[in-house]
């Protein structure tokens, strides 16, 4: 079992693919550092949330993720 | 009456009005916004994207606020994701009251927070290639109404 990244939005063409998946379990530093150089930096960006299972964190660098888990890289929405 | 809806396919917004206003007995006013992709910047296409866990979710807690906020006797909040040409319909809604005001203000309040506050990300093919929409000062401004 594996924790599924889910890319929205330009994230998804920074990260060259809409999702990947990665070994688990993962803290928020190991799961930055398993991603493509260009993909982690723009996650840093405090613009862009983060959600488990379907649930905004509040705070991202808090996230844990386990296998099965889905892990969401939300960009800014865009507007009108 | 509550329909809160995403949809994948070209819709019709007259088909969901017509039964939309009928189930709504007694009303006194209905107020319809429906917005379509605009032709006139050279977009070919305009492709939405959402993600399921927190979108259609997102439309019900913006429908929740709009029925504490005005008196409301229904509300349809429609709105496509996907592949979209210039004139497609790309989100409908109504709001049906007692009273003018607040079929009014209700729509115009869900509409200022589907375009800047609901998790949906846009593209738009011109010039033979896509751009990502950011985020506009004016969606801020639009919220700040509220």
């Amino acid at each position: 079992m594996v924790i599924t990244v889910v890319l929205l939005g330009k994230l998804a063409d920074i990260g060259g693919a809409p999702s990947l998946t990665l070994g688990a379990p993962r803290d928020w530093a190991e799961l930055t550092a398993a991603l493509p150089t260009a993909l982690a930096a723009a996650i840093g960006d405090p613009r862009n949330h983060v959600a488990l299972n379907g649930a905004l964190l509040a705070d991202k660098t808090a996230l844990r993720a386990v296998a099965g888990d889905e892990v969401a890289f939300l960009p800014p929405v865009s507007g009108g | 009456m509550r329909d809160i809806r995403l949809l994948t396919e070209m819709f019709l917004p007259g088909t969901l009005i017509g039964p939309f206003t009928q189930a709504n007995k007694g009303l006194g006013g209905v107020c319809t916004f429906v917005g379509e992709v605009r032709g006139d910047t050279g977009v070919v296409a305009l492709e939405l994207s959402h993600y399921e866990p927190l979108t259609l979710p997102g439309m019900h807690q913006l429908a929740d606020r709009a029925f504490e906020r005005f008196a409301l006797m229904g509300l349809l909040m429609v709105h496509r994701v996907g592949m979209m040409r210039p004139g497609e319909p790309i989100v409908c809604v109504s709001a049906a009251a007692l009273h003018r005001r607040d079929a009014i203000d209700a729509v115009d309040f869900c509409m200022d927070h589907l375009k800047s506050a609901a998790w949906f990300w846009k593209r738009e093919l011109r010039g033979g290639a896509w751009h990502w929409i950011e985020p506009r000062a004016d969606d801020t401004r639009d919220l700040a109404r509220w």
